[in-house]
């Protein structure tokens, strides 16, 4: 294979330590000289450039389209349309029922229709802009909420029901005390990731390609480009380049298959970056929600019901739509104990952008609308936010909504304790770069007040529902220039959260080396499954775990009755004999379906949870919010590497804050009105406080050195903390999230 | 057009430029600079900050052809040989870097930072770091990273 310059790196650097210490990242060096080669910076001789041409309608007819004043365009190599997909023109997580190239119907803004390649970016934006298309429009369905009804139009051949979860535990016609009731909803929110969707596609002789890419999941994206390109799976070969961020938005395929078209077409490599702008487009957003719940309980606040109705807003294409209407079922009543639960979990198609996974996937949208309750409910029977949760929280021992049992810590009232207990922040100090509005001058502290909240949320962690949820790792130990040296390989994508330093860790702890080298991943090993769901340390540290302690009863084979510790083993002389070298696939625990009829079962493999308090100054008078405080404490069963472990809490909280009061993508008639880091804003520095955080670490007897997920659980409940605080300091209800200052001063 | 600029202190030539293409198109894909990131190529997250002139810009901004003669310090002009800045070394030992893409431009508008001053409190750090975005962070160890460079600075 021909390696374009700037290939992944292998990570070599000796690993400074192991499990359950702060080792410092391996790949830390390459970052912050800015050699890290990012999907982005590949660069080969000869190279050419693909450009997308998308639908600008939410919803047309294709009826005429036209290549070619495009083609005749000076340095452009190639045009493609649906015509030219070798394969199968359909592709999807779940349901394949997203086209590559558009061939009828375009079904939302956004949705790719043809390809080209060129010798510049420029000149292949300005081929784009050449090729000639005639849509017909249509009337686009927009509104989640009458998606399902018999006279919307159906877009497509099933209907626009994607998947329909019921919880049905306990009684649901019990009756209670008191009961609250309200409707919530939840705006469209970007994973904004930096780094943009980009990858470089090199044709081969043979007519296979080697595909260089930052995405989440290796495996399950040559699943879907192989077919397409009507290659069989082994003419696929991918390895994972640098990865700017994910959370989400790199599970569904954006760019993998039009580069590897155009580079089969053209027998040139052929590299995709997308714009800033492109990529608004160019991937899936979290799931808008719109929910009713009620809640009933006793005098002292003790839930006895929870109903929920959620409808998910899964845009144009199923994506894993699927999945996200099952957490929001199975989470949908939060980290309480309740026994009368009834949940129906909608997610629908619509022509609004298509909507997928999102750190928090599924639970983030419930956690708004079942802490809110939790707030409504403890003002209505006169307890502080701090107490309900208390009074409610689970334990291990008790069950979920979908009946499970929980059979490790569920510390949700000691979480709630221990942030309640951390010290407040000072009074404003008066500085304007305090203020909301900081320097922008609009207030000296007039018309501000102050608001504390709280939030606790839940997450699983793994995938779910009887999914066969597996990673395979490789591990070679032997001497190098009289050293031993202990080589990982695996497929599972490094996005960030530092998964390369903790297999390391693993690689050290279980064999006592100090030189590990993470090889690139890549798809001649098998499957490490997805990064995401909080699961990658889990199962991946997991069979990185278990493959080292196959390498030590090998090695040790070699000295039979050996009986000291792994650091202790001499593994000098005992692999003077020649390398040792073990693959292993390694499974959690299996998980159950739920019972299509009640939603029970044991869906998820292990759960999470995090609380938050927020503290916020709202400037009343121009409704602007500055969130003074946010502090979490979370458990992680154990902190494999504790400074990693808190640096994905403050960047999951950061998340949340986002989703509180600032990031939404703003659809209208299906149109996206905001595809810029101008328009959709994220937090800056000046927007995040400072952030105290508490690390428990109650051990999982059932998992790898009893760790638990850590990257989803923040991002869940700082968002419902910190509008509990917004409402707490000005009094109003504020149902839908981000909040905006025109609900704070009601214009 | 042929631009002619000088780059981590050496001579470089770049060819064939057109009028359209930024500093940062040029660094990136023809002189095989690719340190300095292009998160939006629109001057709203800093990703591609370099010095211009010893000045902070975003290289996004800038027309290759107004660099012409002039001295550009990218990301990995910072570092003296194996010898890491104090303010790189900071963002590795302080836990700044997740994904990495926001960093070169950080470390190029924190090392501007602290030459212009070498103590900051942490407003004035937030007030001068506040059109670099990071998505993973939430920016505690970034400012934590910043002070921790600061104080090498100043110690050693
Ligand atoms: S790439 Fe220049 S500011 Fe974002
Ligand atoms: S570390 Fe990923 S954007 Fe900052």
């Amino acid at each position: 294979m021909t390696v374009p310059t700037r290939a992944p790196d292998r990570l070599s650097s000796p690993i400074s330590a192991g499990v359950g210490e702060s080792a410092v990242r391996p790949d830390g060096t390459l970052k912050v000289t800015g050699e890290f080669a990012y999907s982005s910076d590949l660069w080969m001789d000869g190279m050419l450039w693909g450009a997308t041409l998308r639908s600008p309608h939410a919803y047309a007819r294709i009826v005429h389209l036209d290549t070619t004043r495009a083609l005749a365009a000076t340095g452009v190599f190639a045009v493609l349309t649906h015509e030219d997909v070798p394969g199968r023109n359909a592709y999807g997580l779940e349901h394949k029922d997203q086209p590559v190239l558009a061939s009828d119907v375009v079904r939302y803004q956004g949705e790719p229709v043809a390809i080209v390649a060129a010798d510049h970016p420029q000149t292949a934006r300005r081929a784009v802009a050449l090729i000639d298309v005639e849509y017909d429009l249509l009337d686009p369905v927009v509104d989640p909420s009458t998606a399902l009804d018999e006279a919307t139009p159906r877009l497509h051949p099933d209907g626009n029901l994607v998947r329909h979860v019921r919880i049905r535990k306990g009684n649901d016609a019990v009756q209670a005390d008191v009961v609250v009731t309200a409707d919530y909803e939840v705006g469209m929110q970007d994973q904004a990731f930096l780094g943009p969707e980009s990858g470089l596609a090199v044709p081969a002789e043979d007519g296979s390609v080697d595909l260089f890419v930052a995405t989440q999941w290796l495996h399950v994206d040559r699943g879907q480009i192989a077919p397409a390109l009507g290659l069989d799976e082994d003419q696929v070969r991918i390895t994972l380049s640098g990865v700017g961020g994910a959370f989400g938005a790199r599970e569904d395929l954006s760019m993998q298959v039009h580069a590897c078209m155009l580079a089969l077409r053209t027998r040139r490599p052929v590299k995709v970056v997308y714009s800033r702008e492109e990529s608004f487009f160019g991937h899936v957003h979290r799931h808008p929600a719109r929910m009713h719940y009620e809640h009933g309980a006793d005098r002292d606040g003790r839930l006895v019901y929870v109903k929920a109705e959620i409808i998910l807003d899964g845009g144009a294409y199923a994506s894993s739509t699927p999945a996200v209407v099952a957490n929001a079922a199975t989470l949908g009543s939060g980290p309480y104990a309740v026994d009368n639960v009834t949940i129906d979990s909608y997610g629908v198609y619509t022509n609004n952008p298509p909507c997928g996974a999102m750190r928090g996937f599924g639970a983030v949208q419930a956690a708004f609308g079942y802490e809110s309750q939790m707030d409504r409910l403890a003002e209505a029977v006169g307890i502080d936010p701090v107490e309900i949760r208390v009074r409610n929280g689970l334990a291990e021992g008790g069950t979920t909504a979908a009946g499970q049992v929980i059979d490790s810590a569920a510390p949700v009232a000691e979480l709630v304790r221990w942030v309640h207990d951390l010290p407040m922040p000072p009074p404003s100090s008066g500085d304007l770069r305090s203020m909301p509005g900081g320097v922008s001058n609009s207030t000296h502290g007039e018309g501000v007040v102050r608001g504390v909240g709280y939030g606790v949320g839940i997450k699983n962690i793994c995938f779910s529902e009887g999914f066969d949820d597996y990673s395979t790792a490789r591990v070679r130990l032997e001497l190098v220039a009289g050293e031993p040296v202990a080589s990982v390989h695996t497929s599972a994508v490094e996005v960030g959260q530092g998964l390369v330093t903790l297999l390391a860790q693993i690689a050290r702890t279980e064999l006592g080396v100090q030189q590990v080298t993470i090889e690139p991943a890549d798809t001649s090993v098998g499957s490490a499954g997805s990064t995401s769901a909080s699961r990658q340390t889990y199962v991946t540290g997991g069979a990185v775990q278990a493959v080292c302690q196959q390498v030590r009863k090998r090695l040790l084979e070699r000295r039979p009755g050996y009986v000291g510790s792994p650091g202790d083993m001499p593994l000098r002389e005992l692999l003077v004999d020649g390398p040792v070298e073990e693959t292993v696939e390694w499974r959690h625990r299996p998980t159950t379906p739920l019972d299509p009829e009640t939603g029970q079962g044991s869906p998820h493999v292990q759960l999470a949870f995090a609380a938050h308090r927020a503290v916020v100054d709202v400037d009343t008078e121009l409704g602007l919010v500055k969130v003074v405080a946010l502090d979490c404490a979370q458990d992680v069963g154990r902190a494999m590497n504790p400074q990693a472990v808190v640096g994905q809490i403050h960047g999951g909280s950061a998340q949340g804050l986002g989703l509180a009061v600032m990031e939404e993508i703003q659809v209208v008639d299906g149109l996206l009105r905001n595809p810029s880091f101008t328009d959709y804003l994220i937090p800056t520095i000046l927007d995040m406080p400072p952030m105290q955080v508490e690390v428990l670490e109650l051990a999982d007897p059932h998992a790898p050195y009893g760790l638990r997920g850590v990257g989803e659980p923040p991002t869940i409940s700082s968002t419902p903390a910190i509008v509990a605080a917004i409402r707490a300091a000005t009094g109003l209800e504020l149902t839908r999230i981000p909040v905006r200052p025109e609900h704070l001063t009601g214009t | 057009m042929r631009v002619k600029l000088r780059i981590n202190g050496e001579d470089r030539v770049a060819d064939d430029v057109w009028p359209g293409e930024s500093l940062l198109y040029v660094l990136r894909e023809r002189l095989g600079l690719p340190g300095a990131k292009n998160a939006c190529e629109q001057g709203e997250c800093g990703s591609c900050t370099v010095y211009l002139d010893s000045l902070p810009v975003c290289s996004c901004l800038v027309a290759a052809g107004q660099a012409e003669d002039r001295d550009v310090v990218t990301v990995e002009g910072l570092a003296a040989g194996d010898a890491l800045d104090p303010v790189q070394q900071a963002f590795v030992d302080a836990g700044a870097v997740q994904c990495g893409f926001c960093t070169p431009g950080l470390i190029v508008s924190v090392h501007d930072l602290l030459e212009r001053d070498p103590a900051p409190s942490d407003a004035d750090v937030r007030e001068a770091l506040a059109g670099n975005l990071c998505r993973c962070t939430g920016y505690e160890m970034i400012l934590g990273a910043v002070r921790l460079a600061a104080e090498r600075r100043v110690g050693g």
